[in-house]
């Protein structure tokens, strides 16, 4: 009898994915944000925000796609294949964004070019996400061990409205990370943009909220069907209770990381929404996690560093976050 | 028309790999050299450290950030346009690759802010420490990339069950057997690029006058640095040459051209080898030299292509000019090397315009090498993807058409052709710059504000 690891690994490829959700979440939402500053001062404090710690927050990325392929090598030979186009896009996309918090200090003459690449490059890679959700919630087409459907299956009009749906959510945890980084005017702008993501996500999510189940009758029936329905009421309550929360801190009230801490509860609710949905699909409607799972050497193997490393990892990292605590200023320069 | 997928997701890893293998071959140095330099500053509290160092610091923070862009991009090939081999080979490669992201990019990343940004933030040695980590960092990173792929070359400690590789035995697999050769040739490889990077830009220092204790200092430091490693790098090579003879003798063979198994084999020098009629046209020999470095004995018996079924062979052509290409730039870099070390005498060194101008000349040996020696390497290995057991058609995404392979292609093509020049054209303006402004640091990147505000110090 050996210990099964599968639900080990399901734990922590679900925390690896939210923590990036998080943490380049916000980065990305800051990305798009950047699109609105008035002045080019407000520009530098706003990507002075995250210029120390961007880099960090998409490994997160790089790790999600390899305990993927390290623990449900299945799905990814099927998923990733799959989203062929909104992958390459996004992959296009954090190119010009990263490169942008390099070029445009030391290329002033080609600056609003890089500039349009940080924010634009945010934005695509954002939306791109967003239709791999859409298109893992709406599942593929299989056989036996391969993609068998087209590229561009996923695209459709769910999947493009969770992309919208996603693009609103990562800006509000970008608002929500200026608001804790900034004060003054720049600080009132973060608000007010809070608040206007604030609404498109209550609308794009509400709309995918009722969408999901409507399109798919096992959702439904998981979520409506008695006693899950008194079981996941809780659900829906304490996200409007977070939805409410975060509505008044973005309005000013419990103090600048609230709004923040609020988008992350909203996330977190939304996570779990999609989780129980899915539960326990990895490669929807084919695989469960237990038949995509790697052989358990392999887990084991991989199970014994991880264990050891996130840890030492998570502990630097909060390190490296508490180095460049406080407000950024206007006067930013570089190294 | 048909456009082949195959064929155009090889051509689109080919893109991509090789632009991203360029800036490891230089970061995995720099941050190694950047370590040095904070290292001999901390302890001597030396300025030519400190401003070289800084010189150093602001271009690695270009490449690194182009190293991770293009870096992102490559473990998600394997999923969209290599889904068989990842299916197939999953088990056993993927623990590598994730341990290469929890060992290293993490380390990298979290450190190099503060390295970055962070000198005045945190005590000095942690400063030294985050540089240390770096550094580390890129260490790590190749040492499991490497492993992944000395086990795509020499597949070792698995079992083979429907088509799939299942892991027997983790140390066999990532020791494999030609991954300690390949581990030291290319971090050496990656050392040495750095170090005549480093020597072009001291020569040209040298050469207009500017910051000229600093350039002295490097050119005199990477010289003796490279008298050890460039020996070093054919040494390794040698021996690698050996190992590969033993493991994947198709390989050695299309290097060396060699079309019959023979003792006492002549080395080719030059040559324009014939796929279609199994022979050589053109060619260079000497005598019996074949033997001697590729057996290290004169009767030694080297396998020929003949011995291997025709879809089995590699590509001859352009596996044996680029192992030519990569050795002559090591032929250069070494005389380069020598002459340098010759001309300490008299500090000539500093002052020789031939000297610092083949300096100048000499700094994308590296670069070319390295590319030079990977096209050996993976051209070598086809047509398998993993040596012997699993073919590249066998490899690629089944739902891809050729089309599509195409589109995405070209959009790294286009991406691609405007971010690295683009990054090119910054450094060397870096370069050309970088200490002439080299006053003090500006303020601190989202760092602390100037007074104590609430919940900060
Ligand atoms: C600065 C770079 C550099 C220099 C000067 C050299 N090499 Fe190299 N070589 C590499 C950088 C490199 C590399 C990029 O790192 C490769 C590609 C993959 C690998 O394992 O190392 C490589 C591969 C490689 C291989 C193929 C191994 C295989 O895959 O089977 C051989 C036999 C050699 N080298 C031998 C040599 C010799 C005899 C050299 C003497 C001058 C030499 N190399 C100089
Ligand atoms: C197909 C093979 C490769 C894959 C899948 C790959 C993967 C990656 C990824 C994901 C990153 C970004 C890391 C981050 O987010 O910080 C990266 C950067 C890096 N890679 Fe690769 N890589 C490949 C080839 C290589 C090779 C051959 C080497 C060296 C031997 C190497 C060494 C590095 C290093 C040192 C970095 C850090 C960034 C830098 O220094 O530029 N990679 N690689
Ligand atoms: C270190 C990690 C690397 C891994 C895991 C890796 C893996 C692969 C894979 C999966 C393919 C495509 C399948 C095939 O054609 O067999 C390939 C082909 C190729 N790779 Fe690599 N590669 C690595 C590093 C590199 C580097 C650094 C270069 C440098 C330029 C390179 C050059 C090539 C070339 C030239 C081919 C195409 C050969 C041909 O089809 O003729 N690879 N490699």
């Amino acid at each position: 009898m050996t210990l099964d690891l599968v639900p080990i690994w399901t734990f922590i490829l679900g925390f690896g994915v939210f923590l990036y959700v998080l943490l380049d979440g916000f980065d990305l939402g800051v990305g798009m944000l950047f699109h609105f500053a008035k002045t080019t001062e407000e520009r530098n404090r706003i990507i002075g925000s995250i210029v120390p710690i961007w880099d960090g927050n998409e490994t997160w990325l790089v790790l999600g796609g390899l305990a993927l392929m390290a623990a449900f090598p299945l799905a990814f030979a099927i998923i990733i294949p799959a989203v062929y186009f909104p992958i390459a896009l996004m992959l296009l996309a954090l190119i010009f964004r990263g490169i942008a918090f390099e070029f445009r200090f030391r290329d002033s003459k080609h600056k609003t070019f890089w500039d349009y690449g940080f924010t634009y490059g945010s934005l695509v890679a954002t939306f791109a996400q967003g239709i791999v959700l859409g298109a893992f919630i709406q599942g593929f087409k299989v056989d036996g061990r391969h993609f068998v459907g087209s590229s561009f299956d996923c695209f459709t009009p769910f999947s493009l409205l969770t992309g919208i749906a996603l693009i609103f959510g990562y800006t509000l945890l970008g608002a929500g990370w200026l608001i804790i980084k900034t004060d003054g005017e720049l600080q009132t702008h973060a608000r007010r943009w809070g608040r206007i993501a604030f609404i498109g996500v209550l609308i794009a999510v509400g709309i995918v909220s009722l969408w999901t189940p409507l399109m798919n009758a096992a959702i439904a029936e998981r979520w409506f069907s008695w006693p899950n329905i008194a079981f996941l009421a809780p659900v829906p309550l304490v996200t409007a209770m977070l939805g409410a929360f975060t509505w008044l801190a973005l309005g000013g009230r419990y103090g600048d990381p609230a709004p923040f801490f609020g988008a992350l509860g909203l996330f977190l609710m939304s996570y779990a929404g999609i989780a129980i949905s899915l539960w326990p699909m990895i490669v929807p409607p084919v695989y469960s996690l237990g038949a995509a799972a790697s052989s358990e050497s392999t887990q084991a193997f991989l199970l014994i560093g991880t264990l050891v490393l996130i840890p030492i990892i998570l502990v630097y990292t909060g390190w490296s976050y508490w180095v460049f605590r406080g407000k950024v200023r206007g006067d930013f320069g570089h190294h | 028309m048909s456009l082949d997928p195959l064929w155009l997701s090889r051509l689109q890893f080919v893109w991509v790999v090789a632009w991203h293998i360029l800036l490891p071959a230089f970061t995995v140095g720099l941050a190694s050299y950047i370590a040095f330099l904070e290292g001999l500053y901390f302890f001597t509290r030396g300025e030519t450290y400190l401003a070289t160092s800084r010189f150093w610091t602001k271009i690695f923070s270009v490449s690194f950030g182009m190293g991770v862009v293009s870096g992102i991009v490559m473990p998600f090939q394997f999923g969209t346009n290599w889904s068989r081999f990842s299916d197939a080979t999953a088990n056993v490669i993927s623990p590598m690759l994730a341990y290469e992201g929890l060992m290293a990019f993490f380390l990298e990343a979290a450190f190099l802010g503060v390295l970055l940004f962070g000198r005045k933030l945190v005590p000095r040695w942690v400063h030294f420490f985050a540089a240390i980590m770096v550094a580390g960092g890129t260490l790590f990173s190749s040492f499991w990339i490497l492993a992944t792929n000395s086990w795509m070359q020499t597949p070792a400690g698995f079992e083979l069950t429907d088509g799939r590789f299942f892991p027997t035995d983790w140390m066999a697999i990532i020791f494999n057997p030609s991954f300690p050769y390949r581990l030291l040739h290319t971090v050496d490889g990656f050392y040495v690029t750095t170090g005549f990077v480093v020597l072009g830009v001291a020569a040209w220092l040298l050469r207009k006058g500017r910051a000229v204790t600093e350039a002295r200092f490097m050119m005199s430091a990477t010289l003796w640095f490279l008298l050890v490693a460039v020996p070093a790098q054919v040494v390794i090579g040698d021996f690698h040459g050996l190992n590969t003879r033993e493991y994947q003798p198709a390989k050695l063979a299309a290097i060396e051209a060699r079309w019959e198994t023979e003792a006492r084999v002549p080395l080719t020098l030059f040559a324009i080898p014939d796929q279609e009629a199994e022979t050589n046209r053109w060619s260079i020999d000497v005598p019996l030299l074949g033997s001697l470095i590729l057996a290290h004995d004169l009767d030694g018996v080297v396998r020929g292509l003949k011995d291997f079924p025709r879809d089995e062979r590699p590509p001859v052509l352009p596996v044996f000019f680029a192992f030519r290409i990569m050795v002559g730039c090591g032929i250069v870099m070494l005389i380069l090397v020598i002459a340098g070390n010759v001309l300490r005498t008299g500090e000539r060194v500093y002052s020789n315009r031939v000297f610092l101008l083949a300096c100048q000349w000499a700094s994308p040996l590296g670069f070319i090498a390295v590319l030079a020696g990977w096209t050996t390497t993976e051209v070598g290995r086809q047509p398998w993807t993993v040596y012997g057991l699993m073919r590249k058609a066998d490899s690629v995404s089944p739902s891809l058409t050729g089309g599509q392979v195409l589109t995405s292609l070209i959009g790294y093509m286009v991406t691609y052709a405007i971010i690295f020049p683009a990054g090119l054209i910054l450094m060397r303006r870096m370069v050309r710059e970088g200490f002439t402004d080299n006053a003090d640091e500006p303020p601190i990147a989202g760092g602390r504000p100037p007074g104590p505000i609430k919940g900060a110090s």
